[in-house]
């Protein structure tokens, strides 16, 4: 194994990320030559194909088979192409593309000096309320790096739950981090809050990182390996070649068990379970709307994929020692986040933590350890991910003079004015609480149904009360919007381009469809509920 | 496949909602003929409904089925299916919502609108309210709530009733916190709209909290089928069938948890003390033909629920509750009535008075016997036309007078007499008075109850005492004596609202007089429950005396 070996890189079944990174590129490249008017429209146009070619390129996939009898693992063991692959990434292409919509939107912040511009600043290196940015806005410039920011993250996230070994598993965490540090600062209004919201997530993103970095490091040590496949192996008894230099450390249960801990730390943090949940509020309240939109969905997505593929690849021989843990984190995150939110006064705190309590549903379906488990995970992957895009963009367009009204105060009467979009709004908050009819039921239903089948009744019995306390606080804001009279300097809703429109049209299509014939996808989710090893 | 009719029964008020809903803000009056039209079509496929049931010897226990895949990955399928007691239910939900949609004809207009149903002037609306279109959405969530309702009688696949019994809460609460009578306690709007806000959310936080246990039992059934049957089914039919077969048997702890979960949620919707105390503030708060709505229709789909899922499915376990059921059921009808008699505010009262007869109801489907669960059966129907007659009235007083409160009102008999003649009819019914419907299903409850459980029944007849006390001191306060000023122009029943009241009181006097057609149909359905839970009449226990030759 002494000569360089050419690397044998599968093209094709790599091709859905390679496209994104490759138009990612493009995208930088568009933002060193093109004229500054041409790049808006290059960049989302770039954007928007490089998103749908890539979700062609999964649908290609698994078509041909990819996600159940051909699943492989390609890129010499570091990628693996298989069901829950290939499904969470089509659902990460499409909450970018739609997300693409929402970043691109123009027409909410009121034209500046002749310019129509969108909800990012317009120099974002300038300090807030300096000369510098004033400069900027007159010229009417805007922030386009976004996009292929915006297609660096859903790379990364493209990998991440794909990654079938440690050292791809952090690489990929860096790559979707560190463009969605920096997009969290970017906002136009409330730029120091936005920017506090960066820097406290990088913190604490760097923290998580050194964690799993760290369980990395000491997983290698245990197993003498960073592929997953190898330190299953050696979990379950049947290491390969002993590594000579790692003789001394290698089978050292202590090793794994507070390596596997750390990594199952790192991507909590990523999920936002309790107890890692802290930055959750913060960020998503700082960050630009259409990105904590885009984070809120797409990096649950990514991470959960993540999480569940160590558990059941890795760690499943570990099953009796990590499963009491996730139990606690399950409970506490359910019941924590509803209980909390109750108290928020503002919209998008008290959607940072219901997506808390979220990850605790969702964390249930994961502690099942069954085929079942994993696809009812990705159903309600699939389907809080559009319920959460909607709302964010909905978010968006309630506005008044200060920007957004993300005040709860200021969205009374709500439905008075505008009863369309109060009741679009309702639907989603619907979903979030479970009720039938909707995909938030269709996900629940499917996830503690997997979890009961598995023998974890309590857990269903305590998401079933935290699903109560949750709905207290979802219905309390349709209260506000529909029994309050409307105050006579409350906001307004701006009527959007067909950009947002569309977003939160087809957010509200995918849910009342989720919900009323999820058969069709609860299928796929079915398919894709084997990894391969 | 046959003509689907119970999903076309189901379907067109859910399309009369949505075609109401879209009308046009300015079309006020041409939303409220569509959705009674709508709700009148209703009737029509009701009543094929129940013409098409039969009711002869050895015909099939679940009629009219219709059976399709839905969400196989979920086991479950859209099965409907009807028995006598579905029929009965369906039947009177289909009957009542043209006269609640004819009572709140006006209920829902704008408040800058004359009262008396003419099309407001639209220029002076603040431009921002001008798409608020609060009598469509009154009426398009009427039908939608009726379509939710007629479902849940009609599955026969136990997560498609779970789906539109915890569903149909949403189109309720927005009925209840959306829209009041403007006559509350409270002097401001802002005041009254808190508490209305608060009445609906209490609604929904207590059913969605009852909904909630139910779905974690739902998802343990399944789970238990899956266990013992070759694929995990909620289908009711398939479960008795694997039952009876002896293929199926939960186990003694299992049952138990099971039936407490389903029948907590039931418990809630019907309502039975101590869960009771959403009702009387969501029915105090609402207009009439919500409050009708609210105890005549959707609250029957617990009573309902409990004979059909907890008997059915949890026979072991409803035998092991009973002693304690019954206690509840008689300290509701106890309870229900003591608080009524204490009431000031009119609605108030008759929703306490309805926890009373929601005791009677439960009392009569576990006391176990056929009179009992028969008579039951009937209550539901005869509690819900003698409610709505009662509530309607005195939702038309209420909207004459713009209080609910018992001690502004005196004489109304001198001005009204056919709004007092009305009411007391109401009211008689209401206390069961011989001649009228509930007469015949209170007596049958007792006679049930008393063959099984002698004590039950004694206390129990101390509710009738306590309902004519009620009733009749209601009736002394607000309609005799002398007349209280600024009622002396109290105008009497005009012809829409005779309309509503007249055909109610007739089918409460021939309910009273020739209730055989509703007993043929439900008493086979009462049968099949009985024997679900193995149960048959005690042999009474002084021989009969031997019938003459």
């Amino acid at each position: 194994m002494n000569d360089l070996q050419a690397p044998d890189i599968e093209w094709v079944a790599l091709s859905p990320s390679l496209i994104v990174f490759g138009a990612a590129i493009l995208g930088v490249l568009i933002e060193a030559f093109l004229p500054r008017k041409q790049r808006y429209y290059a960049e989302v146009a770039v954007s928007t194909l490089a998103l749908a070619g890539a979700f062609a390129a999964v649908v290609g996939l698994a078509a041909s088979g990819h996600g159940t009898d051909d699943a492989q693992v390609a890129g010499m063991g570091a990628l693996a192409v298989d069901g829950p692959a290939l499904f969470l990434q089509g659902v990460l292409c499409l909450v970018g593309l739609v997300s693409v919509l929402l970043f691109a939107e123009r027409r909410l912040e009121p034209a500046l000096h002749g310019a129509s511009v969108d909800s990012f600043a317009a120099a974002p290196a300038a300090v807030p309320g300096g000369p510098a940015e004033r400069e900027a806005e007159k010229a009417g410039w805007t922030t386009t790096e976004i996009f292929p920011l915006l297609l660096f993250a859903v790379g990364g996230m493209l990998l991440f739950p794909a990654a079938n070994d440690l050292l791809v598993l952090f690489i990929a965490l860096e790559v979707l981090s560190l463009p969605l540090y920096l997009l969290c600062a970017l906002a136009r209004r409330r730029r120091l809050l936005s920017q506090e919201a960066a820097v406290k997530y990088f913190l604490l993103g760097a923290f998580a990182s050194a964690f799993l970095l760290f369980g990395v490091a000491l997983l290698y040590g245990y197993a003498g390996t960073v592929s997953y496949a190898g330190i299953a192996d050696v979990v379950s008894g049947e290491p390969g070649a002993i590594e000579p230099g790692l003789a001394g450390t290698m089978g050292n249960d202590a090793l794994l068990l507070i390596g596997g801990a750390m990594l199952v730390m790192g991507l909590l943090f990523k999920v936002g379970a309790v107890p890692f949940h802290m930055w959750t509020p913060d960020v998503y309240q700082g960050a630009p709307t259409p990105v904590t939109g885009f984070m809120a969905a797409a990096t649950k997505v990514a991470a959960f994929g993540a999480l569940l593929r160590l558990l059941y690849v890795v760690l499943p021989g570990l099953r009796w020692d990590w499963e009491p843990v996730l139990w606690g984190v399950t409970i506490a995150s359910m019941v924590g986040g509803a209980v909390v939110a109750i108290t928020q006064t503002d919209v998008k705190r008290l959607l940072a933590y219901s997506s808390i309590a979220h990850a605790g549903f969702i964390l249930a379906g994961v502690v099942a350890v069954t085929e079942d488990g994993v696809s009812s995970v990705l159903f309600y992957l699939g389907a809080y991910s559009f319920v959460t895009l909607g709302a964010f963009a909905v978010v968006t367009l309630v506005r008044d003079s200060g920007g957004e009204a993300t005040h709860l105060s200021k969205w009374a009467g709500l439905g008075r004015r505008s009863p369309l979009l109060a009741s679009v709004f309702a639907l989603f908050l619907l979903a979030f609480a479970g009720i039938p009819l909707t995909s938030g039921f269709a996900g629940k239903f499917a996830v503690f149904r997997a979890a009961a089948d598995s023998g974890a009744m309590g857990l269903v019995v305590v998401g079933v009360l935290a699903s109560a306390i949750a709905a207290f606080f979802y219905i309390r804001v349709i209260v506000l919007m529909f029994f309050s009279e409307p105050k006579a300097d409350g906001p307004s809703v701006v009527i959007p381009s067909p950009l947002t429109s569309t977003v939160v049209g087809l957010a509200a299509v995918v849910t009342i469809v989720l919900g009323v014939a999820p058969q069709f996808f609860l299928d796929l989710a079915g398919q894709a509920g084997v990894f391969v090893h | 496949m046959s003509f689907p009719l119970l999903t076309a029964t189901a379907l067109t008020p859910a399309v009369g909602a949505v075609v109401t809903a879209a009308v046009p803000a300015a079309r006020r009056t041409a939303a409220k003929w569509l959705a009674l039209l709508f709700s009148l079509a209703t009737v029509v496929l009701a009543a094929a409904v129940l013409l098409r049931f039969d009711t002869g010897e050895g015909a099939d226990r679940f009629q009219l089925t219709e059976s399709r895949a839905w969400i196989a990955d979920f086991g479950v399928r859209y099965e409907l299916g009807v028995d006598g007691i579905g029929v009965a239910m369906i039947a009177l939900t289909a009957l009542l919502i043209p006269f609640l949609i004819g009572a709140g004809w006006n209920d829902a207009d704008p408040p800058s609108s004359p009262a008396n149903g003419q099309e407001g002037p639209k220029d002076d609306e603040a431009p921002a309210t001008r798409r608020w279109r609060p009598t469509q959405g009154f009426f398009a969530l009427i039908l939608m709530v009726e379509a939710m309702v007629i479902l849940s009688f009609a599955a026969t696949d136990i997560f498609l009733f779970y789906i539109f019994f915890e569903a149909m809460l949403i189109p309720m609460y927005f009925l209840i916190g959306g829209f009041g009578d403007r006559a509350g306690e409270q002097d401001s709007e802002e005041g009254q709209a808190r508490q209305r806000s608060y009445a609906a959310v209490k609604f929904l936080l207590y059913n969605l909290v009852g909904g909630l246990v139910m779905l974690a039992a739902v998802i343990g059934l399944y789970v238990a089928t899956a266990d013992q049957l070759p694929e995990g089914t909620f289908s009711l039919q398939a479960i008795l069938d694997a039952r009876a077969a002896g293929e199926l048997d939960f186990g003694t702890g299992t049952e138990r948890w099971l039936f407490l979960g389903f029948f907590v949620a039931f418990a809630i919707k019907a309502p039975l003390w101590p869960l009771h105390t959403w009702l009387p503030n969501a029915m105090g708060e609402s207009t009439a033909p919500v409050a009708v709505l609210i105890t005549a229709v959707v609250d029957k789909v617990g009573t309902f629920a409990m004979l059909r899922f907890c008997l059915g499915l949890f026979p072991e376990a409803s035998d092991w509750a009973t002693p304690v059921v019954i206690t509840l059921a008689l300290v509701s009808i106890i309870y229900g009535a003591l608080l009524a008699l204490g009431q000031r505010d009119m609605k108030r009262l008759i929703a306490y008075a309805s926890i009373s007869h929601f005791g009677f109801i439960v009392l009569g489907i576990f006391a176990m016997t056929s009179q009992g669960q028969g008579g039951a059966t009937l209550y539901m129907i005869n509690h819900g036309v003698a409610t709505a007659a009662l509530m309607l009235v005195a939702g038309f007083l209420i909207a004459r007078r713009g209080s609910r409160l018992i001690s502004d009102y005196g004489g109304v008999q001198k001005t009204a007499p056919v709004l007092a003649g009305t009411f007391l009819i109401g009211g008689l019914a209401t206390l069961s008075l011989p001649g009228l419907g509930p007469f015949v299903s209170e007596f049958l409850v007792l006679v049930g109850t008393f063959s099984r459980y002698k004590a039950a029944g004694i206390v129990a007849c101390a509710g009738i005492v306590l309902a004519a006390l009620y009733v009749l001191i209601l009736y002394q306060r607000t309609m005799t004596g002398p007349l209280k000023p600024g009622l002396e122009k109290l105008p009497d029943l005009k012809v829409r609202e005779l309309t509503v009241v007249v055909p109610l009181i007739a089918l409460l006097i021939f309910l009273g007089v020739y209730p055989k057609p509703l007993t043929d149909i439900v008493d086979p359905a009462v049968e099949h429950t009985l024997s679900d839970v193995q149960k048959t009449d005690p042999e009474p226990e002084t021989p009969a005396v031997e019938a003459a030759p």
